[in-house]
């Protein structure tokens, strides 16, 4: 492969509300057996990118751990393979990473020592499939100075928090806005680009210099006129995580056959870190509709249209609806749980009730666990 | 300069052929256990969680399933620099070429591999029981002893003694006597296939045998060692230890494991069990199916029923069908209004819609009634089984059959074997 891979992982995002207060929105699970990062980190391990940097900062424990080993994305290797890269005090420099432009500039290291000629550069909180190898060929073929991977969304859904693109019919893209106010179309940009090494580091070198940190604002809006920036449409599934609507929406989206279709039973496969766990457990008096039950949970009573992730445990008379139960959760007797998204290691008491009346709840219980 | 205290030598390479059709494409240690697992895993996972992180890997019978299963060791952690799993199968000497035959003496044709870590002890296991044991706890017994060679043991009921091994000891848990077999058993202490031997004890018996034809650790080494007055140690272990060298103690060790608190239990955090997850996804279990006492592993999709089974990864279980008292192992797929009744349904197997197994009456299978009995009906590996079949009690099926294979078109009778595999 021709190009190395940069993930933007450091992202902070107030609108996962309580959910990013203990991790980055890149480790948030998704699936009941992934995290959002997994999708990118696979997609790149299966476009043959030997060489990949996860830019982290904000909260990032979560990430790291999950990150602790490179071999479960195949990345364990001698030329190449992964690097987690966060914010370092140097001589020169002794900031955070002020936007994702500086996060670049501050491993620029990362693109001078390489030979690649190519750089895929992408956000880790998004959940789809996607071939880099095509993309570098359309990249190539249009001539193109930045692709820049985009989608259409539905008209029901609104874009002001993405970036919005138009393109002429030979796809260059004449139109960037970022988080508009108003958005004029659909088509908006999926946090993907494809450039060519050299020029990345001398744009944002250049960026640097100026004191602008943003590789969208700075770079994309700034030089569209100047550079040649393309559009590359994917029709597939793609879906950005980082609102608890979003987050809550793209889980529920795997309880459909086609999307589970998509991503567990068709080329290439998606890979996440191994846990070791045993079975799911179904006891007597388990009654399980339309969910997904990840390995090592124990369930006891009712779970309905949910997704319970990894090493839950769920007690008698138990009933959860339309509910996310993330990570290492206990719960115990007779609790009602709907509408919610149950913080990961959370315990809940028995005889309680948890309900998201107008819109999603999120529980986060710290409560002593005594189990068996 | 390298040195390994202990290295463990595992025994993978028998065909268990008690197993039956489970066993004509993949080793016995390779055989899947538990939804997720496959027999070998136990071992091997005994192994790192004892601190041996040395452990060749000795095949021979069908290979393919567990050297892809092992790789690199990368699931238990033996992926080391020195040391780490390595898979020993026979192989061609200028001289005197064969194949392992016998226990010992496939340990002895690996002497090389043994005396390259410079090990004070040589753990033996077999690549067939199902158990959690801390292995260093009986090196502790056997260093404490001053033993020179320990043989696990742990005490059966003195009516079944006399189907295995036993040690007659003395009050130090010192062999005084052992009998293989023994009509009239004189104590209860089984010995379970694990031994620690010095390196050099072993050394030195395998080498003064070696021409003892099919070379084995019960019937002549550790005769040997106790004729030449080696002090023998029996090291008691009380804890969960079963035998799955029968189709029907292989369908009761995982149905036990679906009691509400199993005797053992999968779910512990201190002593985990690991296994090359082949996939990760989540199961799926659909609006109008039921679940109950049951394990399920990952990426299962349930659109039917199922009851009191265990049930491995990626299997497909299609609508209003009844899975019952069965164990289904991974990627099988099971069509729509079946009813499969303790069934022991081996991986990749393809069952169509309407298919009846376990239907009709108890009559013992006509070609091997010691393996194939207890009722349950056995489906091998990779086998078909169109649209509309009953089959029987005790009933064997395997390889690609189609409706012409079976009577009327629809039925295999109990107690009779349908085999359709190549070979």
């Amino acid at each position: 492969m021709r190009a190395i891979g940069i993930i933007l992982a450091g992202g902070n995002n107030h609108k996962m509300k309580e959910l990013s207060q203990k991790r980055a929105v890149c480790a948030m699970p998704i699936a009941g057996s992934y995290r959002s990062i997994d999708f990118t980190l696979s997609n790149m391990s299966n476009s043959h990118i030997q060489k990949v940097a996860v830019l982290t900062q904000y909260n990032a424990r979560s990430l790291n751990e999950h990150l602790n080993s490179s071999k479960w994305w195949d990345f364990g290797r001698k030329q190449g393979g992964l690097e987690v890269r966060t914010p370092v005090v140097t001589a020169d420099n002794s900031n955070w990473y002020r936007g994702t432009a500086d996060a670049i500039y501050q491993n620029i290291n990362f693109l001078k020592n390489s030979h690649e000629p190519y750089v895929v550069i992408a956000s880790g909180d998004c959940v789809y499939k996607l071939d880099f190898g095509k993309l570098l060929e359309y990249h190539i073929e249009k001539q193109a100075d930045i692709t820049v991977v985009c989608t259409e969304l539905p008209e029901d859904v609104p874009c002001e928090r993405f970036g919005t693109v138009r393109m002429n019919e030979n796809y260059k893209i004449e139109e960037f806005e970022e988080k508009p106010l108003q958005a004029k179309g659909h088509t908006i940009s999926c946090g993907i680009y494809v450039i060519r090494r050299r020029l990345l580091i001398e744009m944002i070198e250049k960026c640097a210099q100026e004191d602008r940190y943003d590789f969208v604002r700075d770079i994309l809006v700034r030089y569209k006129d100047i550079k040649k920036i393309v559009g590359y449409k994917i029709k597939d599934y793609w879906r950005n995580i980082s609102t608890v609507q979003d987050y809550f929406e793209t889980n529920m989206d795997f309880l459909k056959p086609e999307v589970r279709d998509y991503f567990f039973k068709q080329y290439p496969d998606i890979y996440s870190k191994v846990d070791d766990l045993p079975p799911a457990k179904y006891n007597v008096g388990s009654n399980v509709r339309n969910s997904l039950i990840s390995s090592g949970c124990i369930v006891n009573g009712t779970v309905e249209n949910s997704i319970v992730f990894k090493k839950s445990y769920i007690g008698n008379n138990t009933v959860i609806k339309n509910s996310i139960i993330l990570n290492d959760v206990y719960i115990g007797d007779n609790v009602y749980i709907e509408n919610c998204i149950v913080e990961s290691h959370d315990t809940i008491r028995a005889n309680t009730r948890y309900v998201g009346e107008d819109g999603i709840r999120i529980v986060v219980e710290r409560n002593d666990r005594y189990i068996l | 300069m390298i040195k390994k205290e202990m290295i463990a030598m595992l025994l993978a390479g028998g065909q268990g052929s008690r197993l039956g059709v489970l066993t004509s494409k993949v080793a016995k240690p390779a055989v899947a256990f538990g939804g997720k697992y496959r027999i070998i895993d136990f071992p091997l996972s005994n192994c790192i969680n004892s601190g041996v992180d040395t452990v060749g890997v000795l095949t021979q019978y069908q290979p393919l399933r567990l050297n892809t299963h092992i790789g690199i060791g990368i699931p238990w952690d033996l992926d080391r620099n020195i040391g780490g799993v390595t898979v020993l199968p026979p192989y061609e000497k200028s001289t005197n070429s064969e194949w392992y035959t016998g226990t010992a003496n496939a340990i002895y044709q690996n002497l090389e591999y043994m005396e390259s870590f410079n090990p004070e002890y040589i753990l033996i296991l077999s690549g067939d029981h199902i158990y959690k044991m801390d292995y260093e706890v009986m090196l502790d017994f056997h260093k404490a002893n001053n033993a020179e060679v320990t043989i696990a043991v742990m005490p059966v009921p003195m009516e079944e003694a006399s189907r295995f091994g036993i040690m007659i000891t003395d009050e130090n848990k010192k062999i005084v006597d052992f009998e293989e077999k023994p009509a009239q058993p004189r104590s209860n202490l089984a010995s379970m296939g694990i031994y620690i031997f010095n390196w050099k004890t072993l050394k030195e018996a395998l080498i003064t045998n070696a021409e003892q034809p099919s070379l084995d650790f019960g019937k002549h080494v550790i005769p040997y060692c106790h004729e030449k007055g080696c002090p023998l140690y029996a090291y008691e272990f009380n804890g969960y230890w079963k035998d799955v060298g029968t189709l029907s103690s292989y369908w009761e060790a995982n149905m036990e494991l679906i009691d509400i608190v199993p005797e053992f239990n999968l779910y512990e955090e201190y002593w985990k069990i690991y296994t090359k997850s082949e996939i990760q996804p989540p199961q799926y279990v659909a609006a109008d199916s039921v679940v109950e006492r049951s394990i399920i592993g990952e990426g299962t999709e349930i659109y039917g029923k199922v009851y009191n089974s265990v049930i491995g990864c990626g299997v497909t279980i299609g609508k209003n069908t009844v899975v019952k008292d069965s164990i289904i192992m991974n990627h099988t797929v099971i069509g729509d209004n079946s009813e499969l009744y303790k069934a022991i349904v081996a991986e990749d197997v393809q069952i169509g819609n309407q298919v009846r197994l376990g239907y009709g009456d108890e009559v013992p299978n006509d070609t091997a009634p010691h393996i194939y009995n207890q009722g349950i009906v056995t489906v091998g590996e990779k086998s078909v089984i169109p649209d509309g079949i009953t089959v029987g009690k005790n009933a064997v099926v395997f390889g690609e059959t189609s409706a012409e294979d079976y009577q009327d078109g629809k039925l295999l009778p109990s107690g009779k074997t349908l085999i359709k595999a190549g070979e």
